[in-house]
């Protein structure tokens, strides 16, 4: 089978999202990386070198530098006449574009795929991961979005693939970039690659005191910082910060989780980390149902005695 | 202008659902159900928009069983004024759905369609994508903010690291995110006054839509169970255990 990876990136940098799609790819035949952007060169040398990817296919075109779903959907569309599976990551950028491409090929897409089970045979959640559903596709082709966290990242050294330029029909005319605010962490790692997490919830009461208790813990562990809905939802921290089903997805080796009751929604986003530690002056929290580690304590005496401990 | 808005009926956000012990799904008897939570917010952001002069007329759509109805109405409560409900008691999946909203915007040519960027029960997030691409039209998926402006829509987008705006010309697809809006209670007189409303009622088969699923579920399971650990008794017992991690 031929597979075609679309390559997640902000015209510089390779994103680390694309790495476990690479290895979902892997699974079903094989991988080209398409890398459709403006001035991406430098980004499909790091795909060239990604190990399992035997060809990059490279669309460098105005249309594409904002990675618009109406310009980059045809040029993949087109592409998938000579491929048979395309495989996206489940990120917002993946699932604003995947569907689009099917739509165009007429193909039900399977979404947010935890396993391969067969050519044709994948595992996915359902009701915000209360089930998990086996599905068959009947369709010819392939248009699939891949969850990052249920798979290995593929290593960003090893390969050695050509890079090959493509092209595609450009600007469709329809949609237009304004603007894009990405919050700046500075040294902070990202939330969906970071090892270490330091999460926090409603607890917090407010912005202040959610930055004065959750970020001197996170900076001592080189810690990323999550939040749960109701924290969002309360204007404590920007809306990207959100673990849960409806936020983001998220794995890491340890997940410290503070002033978090642990709703359904949140432990969908967090429940697959190796270690997760809970900090809550609530005995029957739920989030002590999941977690390794627990703690039934206050967290403002808590927290700053922990961070001092560290 | 017209807004179409397409609402799914689910199980209720506040129900837990159960895995049928044989493998075929999710229990939906004597389940309450309940509108799709992010379509509520898109009834919600129709309303609005009418609210403010932009739009005449709201129409909501529903593709499912006949106690989709139900779904309408409640539609129809908050502000909608009338409903289609497209009558199938197959599942269909929404490039299916797609298919149907697309023959159904032929007919009605709405400026806007504003619909959930996922339903609650399969978790797709496909539809309104699927939707933009059959009508060849520029899709404004996740939406934080939406303002109309003239032929155009400016939609705020929320997107992994932030926020993103892109403008799109009309017509366009717009699907809603959490943080659109908070969704109205209809109000007894309004739930009263949808009862008489206009409800219109059609098979797939009237679009020339063939529903045949394209993914054949084998097998659906319960999630693996995580078992719950230990609890510390203080402070210096979790520094050493987060030491024994190696993580500090």
């Amino acid at each position: 089978m031929n597979t075609l990876v679309l390559v997640e990136h902000d015209n510089n940098k390779l994103g680390d999202a694309t790495l476990a799609v690479v290895t979902a790819a892997g699974k079903l035949g094989d991988v080209t990386a398409l890398v459709a952007g403006h001035n991406c060169g430098a980004v499909a040398d790091a795909a060239a070198k990604i190990a399992g990817v035997s060809k990059v296919l490279k669309a460098d075109d105005a249309a594409y530098a904002e990675g618009l779903a109406e310009n980059v959907a045809p040029l993949v569309a087109g592409l998938m006449e000579t491929h048979d599976a395309l495989l996206a990551p489940a990120t917002t950028s993946g699932k604003n574009i995947a569907p689009r491409v099917a739509a165009l090929l007429d193909v039900m897409q399977i979404s947010d795929i935890l396993s391969v089970e067969g050519p044709k045979t994948f595992t996915r959640p359902i009701y915000a991961g209360n089930a998990i559903a086996t599905v068959e596709s009947s369709d010819a082709k392939l248009v699939i979005t891949v969850r990052g966290t249920a798979f290995e990242k593929a290593a960003t050294e090893g390969g050695s693939a050509s890079v090959e330029d493509t092209s595609g029909p450009g600007d469709a005319g329809l949609s237009s970039f304004v603007s894009r605010e990405v919050a700046d962490g500075g040294d902070r790692p990202e939330l969906t690659s970071a090892k270490v997490i330091v999460s926090g919830g409603r607890a917090l009461k407010d912005a202040e005191t959610f930055e004065q208790y959750i970020n001197p813990l996170a900076d001592k562990l080189g810690a990323a910082i999550g939040a749960s809905r109701a924290a969002v939802d309360a204007g404590y921290v920007p809306n990207d910060y959100q673990v849960g089903q409806t936020g983001k997805i998220v794995a890491p080796e340890v997940y410290i989780a503070i002033g978090i009751s642990g709703a359904i929604q949140h432990l969908a986003g967090m429940k697959d980390s190796k270690v997760i530690i809970a900090i809550n002056k609530d005995e029957d929290a739920p989030i002590f149902q999941v977690a390794d580690v627990g703690l039934v304590a206050d967290l403002f005496n808590a927290v700053p005695e922990l961070t001092g401990a560290l | 202008m017209k807004i179409l808005v397409p609402v799914k009926r689910v199980i209720d956000y506040n129900v837990k659902p159960r895995v049928k012990a044989d493998g075929t799904g999710v229990d939906l008897a004597n389940v309450k159900m309940s509108m799709n939570p992010f379509d509520e917010i898109a009834v919600e952001e129709a309303i609005r928009i009418k609210e403010a002069g932009k739009a005449e007329e709201i129409v909501a759509v529903s593709v499912g069983p006949a106690k989709a109805q139900e779904t309408l109405r409640t539609a129809l409560a908050m502000g909608a004024d009338r409903a289609i409900l497209v009558e199938t008691d197959e599942e269909v999946e929404p490039l299916a759905v797609a298919k149907i909203l697309k023959a159904i915007a032929d007919e009605e040519q709405p400026g806007l369609v504003l619909l959930g960027k996922q339903s609650i029960s399969d978790d797709s997030n496909q539809t309104g994508q699927m939707l933009a691409a059959l009508m060849g039209r520029p899709q404004g998926t996740f939406a934080n903010t939406i303002e109309v402006d003239g032929d155009a829509i400016v939609v705020k987008r929320e997107i992994d690291g932030g926020l993103e705006t892109v403008k799109l010309t009309m017509p366009a697809i717009v699907t809603t995110d959490l943080r659109l809006n908070e969704p109205r209670y209809a109000s007894l007189p309004n739930i009263m006054k949808a009862k008489k409303k206009p409800l219109d009622t059609k098979a797939p088969a009237d679009f020339g839509v063939d529903i045949a699923p394209r993914l054949t579920t084998t097998n659906v399971s319960e999630p693996p169970v995580r078992q719950a650990g230990e609890k510390v008794e203080d402070v210096a017992a979790l520094v050493a255990k987060i030491k024994e991690l190696g993580i500090a």
